[in-house]
C-alpha cells in the first residue's frame, strides 16, 4: 500500500474534502493513500491542524505526501501541519500550488504510477497557469 | 546496426464511442494504462499530431477528444506493440473498470 505517494486534501468544508476524496478513489483507485479533512468539530466551516496531521498520518507513505488545499487557512494550517511533524517526515511532505479537486485527480493519477513527490507535485501544478 | 530512430515509431489508431469522449474517467484511465509501459508513448487526434504525452493526465485531458473522433498514438520502445494494443483495447472496450 505504502509503495505510492500519499494524498491529502484539506478543505475549510468537511463535505468538500469528502467529496473530492470519493473522486479520487472513484476515478483513480485506491490504491493511493488518502486521507482528508475539512471542517470545525461544530460543523462549519474551517480547517485545523490536529486535522491535517491526522490526515497525513492516514495517508503517510515512506515515497511522501502531496497536500492539496482549497483557500488562505488551508495552506497555512497545512503548513503548520508539516512543521510540527517529526523531523524525518517534514522533508517528505508538500503542498501543491493547485486547484484542490482537479490537482488531487491529477496527482492520484500520477501517484498512481509508483511517481515521485516532486512528479506528483509537477503534475498537480501543471494546472496552474504560470 | 539496430538502433531507434523516427522512423521506429509504431502507429495506431481508435475511434472513441465513450459518450462523453475523452473526458476525465476516461484520461485517468488510458493515462494510467499509458504509465505501464516503458515506451515513450504520444497521443494526437489528428495522424500528423500535433502530439501530446499520453502518460501526462493534464495533457491527455486538455485534449478533449470528442464522441466519434479517431485518437491517434505512436510508441516507441521495447514495449510499443503492447502498449498500442492495450490502449487501442481499452479505447475500444470503451473504458471498462479495471480489476
Amino acid at each position: 500500500m505504502n509503495k505510492n505517494v500519499g494524498i491529502v486534501i484539506v478543505s475549510h468544508s468537511a463535505d468538500v474534502a469528502r467529496g473530492t476524496a470519493l473522486m479520487v478513489e472513484q476515478m483513480v483507485g485506491r490504491d493511493v493513500p488518502l486521507g482528508w479533512c475539512g471542517g470545525d468539530p461544530e460543523g462549519g466551516l474551517g480547517t485545523n491542524v490536529e486535522a491535517i496531521m491526522a490526515a497525513i498520518d492516514k495517508a503517510w507513505s515512506e515515497k511522501g505526501v502531496a497536500i492539496l488545499v482549497d483557500l488562505g487557512g488551508a495552506e497555512t494550517n497545512s503548513e503548520m501541519a508539516i512543521e510540527m511533524l517529526p523531523e524525518s517526515r517534514r522533508s517528505r511532505v508538500v503542498v501543491c500550488n493547485a486547484p484542490v479537486v482537479e490537482g488531487a485527480v491529477m496527482a492520484a493519477t500520477e501517484a498512481a504510477s509508483g511517481a515521485t513527490l516532486e512528479a506528483v507535485r509537477r503534475t498537480a501544478e501543471e494546472l496552474t497557469p504560470a | 546496426m539496430s538502433g531507434v530512430h523516427a522512423m521506429d515509431k509504431l502507429r495506431a489508431s481508435v475511434l472513441v464511442r465513450h459518450e462523453v469522449g475523452l473526458h476525465a474517467r476516461p484520461s485517468v484511465k488510458l493515462t494510467k494504462l499509458a504509465k505501464a509501459f516503458e515506451s515513450k508513448i504520444d497521443l494526437g487526434l489528428s495522424p500528423d499530431g500535433p502530439w501530446v504525452d499520453a502518460k501526462s493526465i493534464v495533457k491527455v485531458m486538455a485534449t478533449k477528444a470528442p464522441k466519434d473522433s479517431t485518437i491517434y498514438f505512436r510508441a516507441e520502445g521495447k514495449d510499443a506493440k503492447a502498449a498500442l494494443d492495450a490502449l487501442v483495447t481499452l479505447v475500444n472496450e470503451d473504458f471498462p473498470d479495471g480489476p
